[in-house]
């Protein structure tokens, strides 16, 4: 790099202009970009430094870090991060596991692959709110298939674990086939004749799967759980059909929610927006750091 | 068509790399000319520039006496044939074909008439209605020659052509080539790294390496007469045997013998001030069973019999010479681009001598060969210069 | 060895069932329910024993649902031409381009398809209010491309780096300009990558519910999945188990046949992307 020609030749026209191009083409995408999130993000937290009542909006003053005092001095934000962070882990690692199941049906079925692909894709496209009413409706008693198989007078989504384990259920379900697919392009990438020379070499099947398999299907993995991890973290859909938040179910994006349309609190709903967008660079970061989990199209190499 | 002048043609890319470096060459109408060497040595990179793919950093290029530097692709009027053949899937092969003669708005009734003459000349009128995917290799590759064909270009420039389909169809597809160029007399510049496919297809062939040219001729000359250590060990297989020698009052004296040096071969190292240490270079037909050859007055030498292999027609018989191998820049980039870096037979230098298939030498017992001092060849190992090519013996 | 086989094919119908199942009984049971009268809508069984449209004739006789799914595809389809456009140009670049700066775009665009969307409702809220776009179609198009971009630029750019961008050159020395090369050859090969990506970023605002709930407060922009949620029954005591159900189908439907249709491409869209890192 250091012994570069002198500026001037070092550009033809040719480069010139793909890099003018470049620049164009991206330009309205960035400015988008921008505009949509850096912007309000910026003003989310300007908006958390105030006292801000939608009720009383000309009481609005500046109070500094006050509201995010209130915000983690709150039980309700707590038990909210609390239940986040199960119901993240809880169907992260469920999804992780079943996902693998499926992605190994879908590469391996003798038949009926596309079959299977497509009945996959369902819970994939269905729309989050169609399949929590159906999962809601499933366990409300006198009405579902599900809450028939429970004891008499049981309404599991009235109850704080029975509600929460539910919402972890949608939540899986409707997830996984993401997650498998995710799984099974990385599938693709292990060759079979390296898994037939494990068979020759005498690996059983259960060794080809955790000497072979796994270690190059590791980036697929990392980057699957990295998005799954991200987006159980943002949950809201599920929870605010199945329970909307009794019971001690609610997530953090749904205390947020409330605090801005129940209560009205716009400075104490920026700063938990605010927090939330914290703890997802931190998973992010993490996830890059310990793993080395590389970003899809971070390798943009020529 | 018409000629290809290159004048003093460099390349040099954005990070300030140099791929291609001051090349003159006169390519005559209707010649076919090779381009090869390993790979990174700017081969490609000249075609591109040829083409008008990519800018000429400096120099000249006339095609058919017209300065084309700042010309497009489109107004050059050439024709370029990919290794990866460049089809577009979503054309039949009439389509495929017909695609630059749509593009230079020819009458449909025309495009239709030379599109069915270039499928009968290489075989493909069954398939026109089909697309490129349901097509064997050597048939895509035929589709991409029919493309280049119907346009009637000044130039064909061909990309490695061949170099994606198996070595059968490789030697029979080269063979139409040679034939079909025969026929149009179309001049022809030609990429390959297969000096093979160099030596059987080129009226003349340009050896490059490092983005220079290193000797421009015919095969036969390239093979006889190399200019250098790098143009004698690309060409030809199995390659030149090179060995250490000392030269010694016009005597050579090397790990596998002592070798006298013929008249106008010790002329040419005296005036030109050999140094004493020499890389000697003798071709494996150098060599003969010394049992089957009529006695010719040359040096004879012994040899172990380390591999011997019997292709029918001729035999190859493997010995080591003492002392590590010969070892310079050159010789390193060949055996790095060949491969035999990675066959692990460091070690003792190999000798390969071609023998007739009639001999009677056997592994593990000792030979007797019989060295042909007409044919060697001594490079200075600082230069790599031939010091016994033709212009330097002035015969 | 015949035996062998066809325990392993009998295997693997079963594992091919469950799975079946598995991705469609949740949806057989709201359509179920959605086919029920009200009088065996507790009846608990699969398959309903009157089958009925009422449902659907009720849901289509009010505003509020019919306004919504007006809504929903509208802001959907128009959300999904912007972000394909704007990702296509990206992508390109991306895929085809040397210039400074490429990789602030694809962290930028990685940073935003990490973005916990509930973070952008306050202050979204609080500046669509102030210029007046709250509970209007641009109010929920704007987030919705926003949101889609970085699927849409990750998708196509991985398409078109499968594009073999010898054809380019091929074409230019077959005397095509660049923008014929672009129109001829580029633009019907990169067609097929564009659908897919059409179609997965159609589906993510067809999906959306946390902007549908926040930014609209009325018939006006508010689309189904949001109109659901806020159905009442006919009367105070009727639970709106019925409207809910038939609505619940009749979004689901664009899904299934998006599926049925493009299962292949949908899944190389899904996958392309992702591999690459």
């Amino acid at each position: 790099m250091t012994d570069r020609p002198p500026r001037g030749n070092a550009l033809s026209e040719g480069a010139r202009q793909e890099r003018r191009l470049g620049w164009l083409l991206c330009a309205p995408a960035v400015i988008v970009m921008l505009a949509v999130t850096a912007y309000p993000i910026g003003y989310a937290v300007y908006l958390s430094l105030q006292r801000y009542d939608l009720r009383f909006p000309g009481r609005a003053e500046f109070v500094g870090l006050d509201n995010y005092g209130a915000v983690l001095s709150s039980p309700f934000w707590w038990d909210a991060f609390w239940v986040t962070l199960f119901i993240t882990g809880v169907s992260v690692a469920i999804e992780l596991v079943l996902g693998m199941g499926l992605a190994l049906v879908m590469h391996r079925t003798l038949f009926w692959r596309g079959t299977i692909r497509t009945a996959v894709l369902i819970p994939y496209g269905i729309v989050t709110v169609v399949a929590a009413f159906s999962w809601q409706y499933a366990w409300t008693p006198d009405l579902g298939y599900l809450a028939e198989l429970l004891p008499e007078g049981d309404a599991p989504l009235t109850e704080q674990w029975p509600a929460l384990w539910l919402i972890v259920l949608a939540e899986v379900w409707k997830t996984t086939p993401f997650m498998a697919l995710l799984l099974l392009a990385g599938l693709a990438l292990v060759p079979d004749e390296t898994l037939k020379a494990a068979m020759v070499d005498g690996a059983t099947a259960w060794q080809r799967f955790v000497r072979i398999m796994l270690p190059l299907m590791k980036p697929a993995i990392l980057v699957a759980l990295l998005f799954r991890t991200l987006d159980a973290f943002r949950i809201f859909d599920n929870i605010y059909i199945l329970t909307a938040g009794a019971q001690d179910t609610g997530s953090v994006s749904i205390l947020g929610y409330d605090n801005l349309f129940t209560a009205l609190n716009l400075g104490i709903g920026s700063a938990i927006s605010v927090l939330i967008f914290i703890c997802v660079g931190i998973i992010a970061f993490t996830f890059v750091k310990l793993f080395g989990a590389a970003a899809p199209g971070a390798e943009v190499k020529r | 068509m018409a000629e290809i002048v290159l004048e003093g043609v460099s390349k040099r890319y954005p990070d300030g790399s140099l791929a291609v470096q001051g090349v003159d060459l006169d390519i005559a109408d209707g010649e076919f000319v090779i381009l090869v060497g390993p790979s990174g040595c700017g081969k490609s990179t000249t075609l591109n520039m040829i083409a008008g793919l990519e800018d000429i950093t400096e120099g000249t290029l006339r095609i058919g006496g017209r300065v084309v530097n700042d010309l497009p692709p489109k107004e050059r009027d050439v024709a370029m044939v990919f290794q990866s053949y460049a089809l577009y899937p979503h054309m039949s092969v009439r389509e495929n074909m017909g695609f630059p003669l749509r593009l230079a708005k020819v009458d449909k009734a025309t495009i239709d008439a030379k599109v069915e003459e270039a499928a009968r000349i290489l075989d493909l009128t069954d398939f026109l209605d089909r697309k490129p995917s349901n097509l064997s290799g050597g048939q895509r590759q035929r589709v991409a020659m029919g493309r280049a064909i119907v346009r009637d270009p000044k130039a064909f420039l061909m990309d490695e052509p061949l170099s994606n389909l198996d070595a059968k169809l490789r030697v029979q597809m080269r063979t139409q080539i040679s034939r079909l160029q025969r026929r149009l007399g179309t001049t022809t510049v030609y990429v390959t790294h297969d000096q093979t496919e160099a030596m059987t297809l080129g009226d003349r062939v340009v050896v490059m390496r490092q983005g220079v040219v290193q000797q421009v001729g015919s095969p036969a000359e390239l093979y006889d007469h190399p200019r250098n250590l790098f143009v004698a060990g690309f060409i030809g297989s199995p390659a030149m045997n090179f060995l250490n020698a000392t030269l010694e009052a016009g005597r050579l004296r090397t790990p596998i013998g002592e070798f006298p040096l013929p008249d106008a071969a010790r002329q040419a190292l005296e005036r030109q001030k050999a140094p004493r240490e020499v890389i000697l270079g003798l071709r494996p037909e150098a060599f003969e069973d010394a049992a089957l050859a009529a006695d010719t007055g040359g040096p004879t030498i012994t040899a172990g019999v380390d591999v011997l292999e019997s292709l029918g027609s001729d035999a190859y018989v493997y010995f080591s010479a003492e002392g590590g191998p010969v070892s310079t820049a050159e010789l390193e980039e060949l055996a790095t681009d060949s491969g035999a870096r990675d066959t692990g037979a460091g070690g003792a230098q190999q000798v390969v001598a071609r023998l007739n298939a009639a001999t009677r030498a056997r592994e593990g017992a000792p030979i007797e060969l019989r060295v042909d001092m007409g044919k060697a060849h001594v490079f200075d190992p600082a230069t790599g210069t031939n010091l016994t090519h033709p212009e330097k013996t002035g015969s | 060895m015949a035996a062998v086989g066809k325990t392993h094919a009998t295997r693997w119908a079963i594992v091919n069932v469950v799975v079946v199942l598995y991705a469609l009984f949740p949806v057989w049971w709201i359509a179920a329910l959605s086919f029920k009268d009200p009088s065996t809508l507790t009846d608990g069984s699969y398959i309903p024993t009157d089958w009925t449209l009422e449902n659907y004739k009720g849901i289509f006789e009010t505003s509020e649902f019919t306004r919504a799914l007006i809504n929903s595809i509208g802001i959907a389809l128009i959300a999904t031409l912007i972000a394909v456009v704007l990702g296509t140009m990206a992508a390109y670049a991306v895929a085809r381009l040397r210039f400074p700066g490429k990789q602030l775009l694809i962290g930028m665009s990685l940073l935003i398809a990490m973005f916990p969307p509930i973070s952008l409702v306050s202050p979204l809220f609080n500046i669509e209010r102030i210029i007046g776009i709250f509970d209007t179609w641009p109010g929920l198009i704007i987030p919705y491309m926003t949101f889609s971009l970085p699927l849409a630029i990750y998708t196509l750019s991985a398409f078109f780096r499968e594009i073999p961008w010898d054809l380019e050159k091929a074409a230019k020395v077959d005397g095509a300009t660049a923008a014929q090369a672009f129109r001829l050859v580029i633009v019907p090969l990169a067609a097929p990558g564009v659908f897919t990506t059409a179609i997965l970023v159609f589906i993510f605002c067809w999906n959306d519910f946390l902007f549908a709930i926040s930014l609209t407060s009325t018939e006006s922009a508010r689309t189904v999945p949001a109109a659901i949620a806020f159905f009442t029954g006919s009367s105070q005591f009727q639970q709106p188990t019925g409207s809910i159900a038939a609505a619940a189908v009749v979004i689901t439907i664009p899904i299934i046949v998006f599926v049925l249709l493009f299962q292949r491409r949908i899944v190389a869209g899904l996958t392309s992307g992702a591999v690459k890192g």
